[in-house]
C-alpha cells in the first residue's frame, strides 16, 4: 500500500507542479504580447484535440458511433446558437437514445 | 449566450452553466470512487487521490494502470504524461487567476480542461477571472463529494455510458471553444490541424501525447491576423 501512497504522492505533487508554472512566472516574468497571444490559441488548440480525441477515441480505439453521432448533435446546436445546457444535454440525450436503440 | 445587463447579471448564466458541468462532473465522480473501490482499493485512495490531484482523466488512467497491475511506476508516469497539458493551461490563464500569494497557489490547484475553457470563453477580464473561480471552486467540491459518494455507494448508478455522460464532456468543450473558432481564422487552422495531428497519432502513442502534439497546430497559426483569439 505504501508503493500506492508514493504514486499518489507523486503524481500529485507533479501535477501542481505543472500547475503552478503559469500563475508563479505571471508577473515576474514579462511575456510578449505575441507569446501571450499564442499561449491563449494553444490553450483552445489543447481544448480541441482533447474535444476530437475525446469525442472519437476510447482507449486508444474507436468510440464507437453513438459518442461522437452526440457530440456532432452538440456542434449544430452551438452553431445555431443553443444555450449551453441545450447543448450539453442534447449531445448526452442523443447518445444515450442511440445506445438505447442498439447503436454502440 | 452571456447577455451583459448589470455589474451582477452576467453571473448568473455564468452559475447556470457552470452548474451543468458540476452535475455531470460530479457523476463522473462518483462513477471513478465506485470504479476504485469496485477494483479493491480501500476508499480512502480515490478520496485522499481526487482532493491532492484533482485530474479526472489522470486519475482514471492511475487506478486503471493500477488495478491492471501496471505498478505504481507506469501508474503515476501515465498520469504525468497526460497532465503535462495543464502547464500550458496554467500559462495561458496566469493573469486570469491573479497576483496575489494565495490566488497563485490556490488557482493553481483548480487550472482543469473545464475551468480553463469557461475561463477563456468569456468576454472580458472581469468575467473571465469570475469565471474561472466560480466554476473552479464548484467543480473541486462536486467532483470531490462525487468521489466520496461513489467510494462509500460502490456501483449504484450502473454503468453511465447509458445516459450517454461519455458525450457530455466533448459536448461541454465544442460550446466553450466554438466563439473563438468562429471569430479567429489563425486559431481556427491551428486548432484543425491539431486535432488532426492528435487523432492520428492515438492508436499508436501513450495517452497524453496525442493533445500535446496538437501544440505543433500552431506552427499554422502565424501572425494571427490581430484577432483576438480567446
Amino acid at each position: 500500500m505504501s508503493a500506492t501512497v508514493a504514486m499518489m504522492l507523486a503524481l500529485a505533487v507533479g501535477t501542481y507542479a505543472f500547475r503552478l508554472v503559469g500563475p508563479v512566472l505571471h508577473g515576474r516574468v514579462e511575456l510578449p504580447a505575441r507569446v501571450q497571444e499564442l499561449l491563449s490559441a494553444g490553450a483552445i488548440v489543447l481544448l480541441v484535440a482533447l474535444l476530437a480525441t475525446g469525442a472519437l477515441t476510447e482507449a486508444g480505439g474507436f468510440a464507437g458511433w453513438a459518442r461522437p453521432a452526440g457530440v456532432l448533435v452538440a456542434g449544430v446546436l452551438a452553431w445555431r446558437g443553443a444555450p449551453f445546457p441545450v447543448v450539453v444535454l442534447g449531445a448526452a440525450g442523443a447518445t444515450a437514445v442511440l445506445r438505447a436503440v442498439g447503436v454502440a | 449566450m452571456m447577455a451583459s445587463l448589470g455589474p451582477l447579471a452576467p453571473l448568473t448564466p455564468l452559475v447556470r452553466d457552470s452548474a451543468l458541468v458540476w452535475l455531470a462532473s460530479g457523476v463522473v465522480g462518483v462513477s471513478f470512487g465506485a470504479i476504485a473501490v469496485a477494483g479493491g482499493l480501500p476508499v480512502w485512495v480515490p478520496v485522499v487521490m481526487s482532493l491532492i490531484v484533482y485530474a479526472g482523466s489522470a486519475q482514471f488512467s492511475a487506478v486503471g494502470v493500477l488495478l491492471a497491475g501496471g505498478g505504481p511506476v507506469a501508474a503515476a508516469t501515465t498520469g504525468l504524461l497526460l497532465n503535462t497539458r495543464t502547464l500550458a493551461f496554467g500559462l495561458a490563464v496566469a493573469d486570469i487567476i491573479g497576483r496575489g500569494r494565495i490566488a497563485r497557489l490556490l488557482g493553481a490547484h483548480l487550472v482543469t480542461d473545464e475551468t480553463v475553457a469557461f475561463a477563456l470563453a468569456q468576454p472580458d477580464p472581469a468575467r473571465r477571472r469570475a469565471a474561472f473561480w466560480i466554476s473552479g471552486i464548484g467543480l473541486f467540491a462536486v467532483w470531490n463529494l462525487g468521489v466520496l459518494a461513489g467510494a462509500l455507494a460502490g456501483g449504484a448508478l450502473g454503468d453511465t455510458a447509458t445516459y450517454g455522460l461519455d458525450a457530455a464532456f466533448p459536448a461541454v468543450l465544442v460550446a466553450l471553444v466554438l466563439p473563438a473558432l468562429r471569430e479567429g481564422p489563425a486559431v481556427r487552422r491551428s486548432a484543425l490541424l491539431g486535432a488532426g495531428l492528435a487523432l492520428a497519432l492515438t492508436p499508436a502513442v501513450p495517452a497524453g501525447v496525442p493533445v500535446l502534439v496538437a501544440l505543433a497546430g500552431l506552427t499554422v497559426y502565424g501572425r494571427g491576423g490581430g484577432r483576438r483569439t480567446a
